[in-house]
This record gives C-alpha cells, structure tokens and sequence, in this order.
C-alpha cells in the first residue's frame, strides 16, 4: 500500500536519530536535501543517456564545418535509399508487431487460464523472460541451424522425406527472413507485457456477464475487449518500437546490403571518417527517434481517449 | 513453497513437451470449459512449438557428429578458443559490474521516492523507461564520442570493455525498474522505514538490512533480467569494437559455426535455468502481485 502516506503517524517519533533532515518532520520537509539524494542517478542518467540523444540531436542540424545545417536531414526524405530503408523498417516493425501481438495476446489467453501458480505458467513466463531478450547473434544462429542449407528443417526435407526443399533457402537472408525471425522475440515480449492485463479480468465479470445471459463473444465483444483495448494497443506499440529499433539481429542475418535503417545506421559509423560526412548517421538516428516519439504520442493520445470508457 | 501438482503430471508424460502442454485450471474450478480447454491446448503446441523449432535444430546442430552420429565435440571445443573463453569472461565481469551499478544506482533512489518525495516517482520512472523510446543504436551514435574521450583520456580503465557496464546499465533501466518496483509495491516501505529509523538505524543501514531483504524477490529478478541482457549485447559492443561474448560468437560463426551455435545454446540455458528459479521463487507471491497491479493500464 505504498500509495497512502502511511508514514505519518510514525514520522513525529522518528526525529532523533538525524536532526538535520527530519527536523521538520519528513512528510513536511520537502526541501533540496530531499532532492540531492536522486542526485547520483539524475547525473548517471543525464550523462550516458540525455547527454548521447542531445549529442544527436544537435549534431544532426551541425555542418562538418561546425555550423547550422539541414542538408542532413534533408537527405532523410531526399536519399532514396534512406526513404526506403525507413521504409522497410517501418514495415517490418508494424508486421512483425501485429503478428507478434495476436499470437503472444492467445498465448497469454491460454496460459491466464490457467492455475495461476501451476507449471505451465512457470515454465512459459521463464521461457518468455529469456526468449524476449534473445534476439541477435545468437536468434540469428539458431534460425541458421533450422533453415539454412544444412539446417534441421532442410534436412529433414532432404533426407527423411526425400522431397525437393519447398523454399529457397536463402529466404531467411531477406525482409521476409527477418519479419519471421523479429517474430520470435515479439511473441514473448507481448506475453511478459500482456499478461498481467489478462489478470486483471476478475472472475465476477464473467460471471456477470453470463448471468446476464451473455456467451463467450458477448463477454470479449461487451466487457473484456474494451478493457483490453487499451493495453493491446499500448503492447503493440512497445512492441513496434522494439522491432524498429532492433539492430543485431539484421546485422547477423543480413549479408548483403543494409535494406533497414539501422544497418543504415552502422554503415554510416564505421564508414564516416572515409566520406567525411559525420553528422549523416546522426541524422538517421534522429529520424528514428522522431519515427519512437511519433509513436509514443500516438500511444499517449490513444490510453486518453481509451481511458474514458474504462473509467 | 508448495508443490504445484503439475510437477508429477509433467515428470509422468512421455515426452518432455507434455510438461509445457499440459493444461492446468480445468479441475481447479476457474472458469472453463471442455472446447476452450481445447483452444488452449492448440495454442500452446502451436505458439510454443514455433518458439521450440530453432532451440531444437541448435541442439540438433551443435551435437552432429562424423557420419550421421552424435557427438559433444563442439562443446568441449569452446574452451579451445581463447578468444571465445576472453569473450565469456569479459561479458561476466560487465554482467557483475551491470548488476552492482544498477542495484547501487536504483534501489536507493526508487526507496526515496517511496519513503520522501513522493512528487519524484513519476519524474524517476519516465527517467526509466526512456530507454525504451531511445533505440540502443542511437545511444551509441550519441555516446562514442564520450567513449572516444574516456578511451584516449582515462588510460587503461577508460579503454577498458568493461564500462560498457555503463551503457548496459542505461539499457536494463526498464526492465529493472518494474522489477524492484513490484517488489516495493508488496511491502510497507515507508513504515518499515519509520520503524528502522525510530530505532536509530541512519539510511544506508536502512537501506541495507530493513528494506533490501523485504524486497529480496524485485532485487532477484532485476538482477537476472541484467545478466540476461548483458551476455545477449551485441548491438553497442560491435559498433564501439569491445570483443564481448556476442561479438566473439558472431566472429566465430563464420569459421566454426558448430562451436558457435553450441555456445549460443549454452548461454541460453543458463539464462533460462536463472529464470526459472526466479519464477519458482516468485510463485507463492504473484498471486497478490498481480491482484494489485491495475488491471488496466
């Protein structure tokens, strides 16, 4: 119940031991010793956070020379292939978002179901917790080692069935490729996000509903899907800006080209000391995080229209 | 601790896929019934065995042999790359210091927003989150030039792969956040405060001995969630050239994927076997856990 000043009642006993700040009680003191406590994590944070977006930020509109310029940023909406790799990221990341939400929301459906402390919960939330973080190298590998040209999958094809492989087996090295790989660490993600919304549909709502004479589609059509609404969409988002903003999978997966905006990115970095064009890659990445903002708003605006009808 | 009875009926299948298909709830008079049981059932096997697919060709891969036959070779081959051993090292030496810095940094100041200024939580848990708006690609086009500077002023220790423990820090912010925050949600932080305090014990030993084992489980599950994310960085190690355990895999793929893939898998077990204690410990709490989160958001 950390909500509630529970604390009042003890604070006027609790003086002696440092005077200096609970002189005034601490309910009332609400001067700048308080605040210097949250002083070492504000600096951390300003420093290798604020600090590294600001440096974006400004270094985008600076020429190499030193002065104001919108020549880089211009190159977002002229330079047909950072269009199209802005593009495809946002394409990747809206498909895979979806996917990821409708089979991570059924996932979680199918395991709220269930005993709330049983094994089956267990074992898919720890699957989950690790299976969100695995993207990269190794997610990379793994999808290698199951399609690739030695891949189980393929063999399998090969030599059990004795049939041709029905894909080519450099899909995987494609958009496509990547949308089905993202999907793996989407599907979990929403269900670590999802879950405790499911949870939180109490018991007494189906019954009402069904005492009212309601079936399963007049429960989710009336009661569970507005209420879900809300933070489906929030998930969806979050889980948009985590296909947006993934990097090493594609770098691992990607051999040829930089078909997304973050392999436009890293090419920029390790490429700009040759082209003399610093500030470019730092305009990409204020792109991308104007795409993130754009997003978050949208999601901001959506909880408050939403947050009416739930209320 | 109780023992869930699905622990027999898993052991007791046949195969071990039964332990993550088995359904539970039917028989524990929460709402259900027989044609919903069986959408349930289809979506886990179908869901869960996508997510199995690629696990199952990893160990399938990593364990081939000469000639159609089994073998562990490529696991004992990992210690036969020393850069491969550098590489496991150095990304736990970042996992520790990650784990320590988040814990130093986060802790205290989420504690003062409960106990103190309370006018601060809101201000310290956007602060968190961030992160999550800022693509880690863009930290590091921000941050290699402070990293250039630590590199030519600070001498071996500005160098060094370990400060990436700094950015990773940054990067576990959220993850970390919502984990020691459910942990304080479950406990009257600010009359244990008061009642430590009353009794003359200063801030840190506060800190330290009342609240910390009070929140044992948040510290737990933030504290795996960073090693979890530090042994699966790549993306800021590459770009700023420190050869950490991602980096060294991604290298070795291309001459012995065998040995890679048997690492990957490896790392992915252990970061599993860490959760799945996590999510046993936390068990007999989740319950209240999840009645007080709000269940819309």
């Amino acid at each position: 119940m950390p909500e509630t000043p529970a604390s009042t009642p003890a604070s006027s006993g609790s003086s002696a031991a440092s005077p200096v700040i609970d002189g005034a009680g601490p309910r009332r003191l609400r001067g700048a010793p308080n605040y210097l406590a949250f002083l070492p994590f504000l600096a951390f944070v300003g420093l290798f956070l604020i600090v590294p977006t600001l440096v974006v930020a400004v270094g985008a509109i600076t020429s190499t020379k030193g002065g104001f310029t919108l020549d880089n940023v211009s190159r977002l909406f002229t330079d047909e292939v950072f269009v199209s790799a802005f593009m495809r990221s946002i394409q990747l990341a809206v498909g895979t978002a979806i996917i990821g939400a409708i089979f991570g929301a059924l996932l979680a459906w199918a395991v709220a179901r269930g005993d709330p402390n049983g094994q089956l919960r267990q074992v898919v939330l720890a699957a989950s917790g690790v299976l969100a973080q695995f993207g990269g190298v190794m997610l990379a590998f793994a999808f290698l080692a199951t399609f690739a040209g030695t891949g189980l999958v393929t063999l399998f094809f090969k030599n059990i069935l004795h049939v041709g492989v029905p894909y080519d087996t450099t899909w995987l090295f494609g958009l496509t490729g990547l949308a089905v790989v993202y999907a793996y660490f989407q599907i979990p993600l929403m269900l670590i996000v999802f879950l405790p919304s499911l949870d939180g549909l109490r018991q007494e709502w189906y019954d009402a509903s069904a005492s009212l004479g309601g079936g399963s589609w007049a429960f989710w059509r009336h009661v569970g899907g507005p209420i879900l609404a809300p933070s489906f969409l929030g998930a969806l988002l979050l889980l948009f800006t985590n296909a947006f903003s993934a990097y090493a999978t594609a770098a691992a997966l990607v051999s040829q080209g930089s078909p997304i905006i973050t392999l436009q990115i890293s090419n920029q970095l390790q490429s700009e000391v040759v082209l003399g064009q610093e500030n470019v890659g730092k305009a990409l990445a204020l792109g991308m995080i104007i795409v993130v903002s754009l997003v978050m708003a949208a999601y901001a605006f959506i909880q408050r229209r939403a947050s009416r009808w739930v209320r | 601790m109780t023992a869930p009875e699905g622990v027999f009926l898993g052991a007791a299948g046949p195969e071990g896929g039964d332990l993550l298909t088995r359904p539970r709830g039917a028989g524990h008079g929460r709402r259900g019934s027989k044609p919903q049981l069986g959408a349930r059932i289809a979506i886990v096997v179908l869901v869960f065995g996508y997510l199995l697919l690629p696990l199952v060709a990893m160990l399938e891969f990593s364990t081939r042999g000469d000639y159609g036959s089994r073998s562990l070779d490529a696991f004992a081959a990992i210690f036969t790359y020393p850069d491969l051993v550098d590489g496991i090292t150095t990304s736990l030496e970042i996992a520790v210091l990650t784990v320590f810095g988040m814990l130093l940094l986060l802790v205290p100041t989420m504690v003062w927003t409960v106990v103190r200024v309370r006018r601060m939580r809101r201000v310290i848990e956007f602060l968190c989150l961030l992160p999550l708006a800022i693509p880690a690609i863009v930290i590091v086009v921000g941050i290699a030039p402070i990293y250039h500077w630590m590199g030519t002023h600070l001498g071996g220790v500005g160098g060094s792969p370990l400060t990436l423990a700094l950015i990773d820090i940054i990067l576990v912010l959220p993850y970390a956040y919502r984990a020691i925050d459910s942990g304080l949600r479950t406990v009257d932080v600010a009359t244990l405060a008061d009642a430590a305090r009353s009794l003359g014990a200063g801030w840190p030993r506060t800190i330290l001995q009342v609240i910390v084992p009070n929140i044992r489980g948040g510290i737990l599950a933030a504290s795996v969630l960073a090693v979890a994310l530090v042994l699966g960085e790549y993306t800021i190690s590459s770009l700023l050239s420190f050869d950490t355990l991602q980096v060294v895999i991604f290298l070795l793929g291309k001459r012995d994927p065998f040995v890679s893939v048997a690492v990957s898998l490896s790392a992915l077990v252990f970061a599993f076997v860490l959760l799945y204690i996590i999510a046993r410990f936390g068990a007999g709490s989740r319950a209240e856990q999840a009645a007080e989160e709000e269940p819309v958001t």
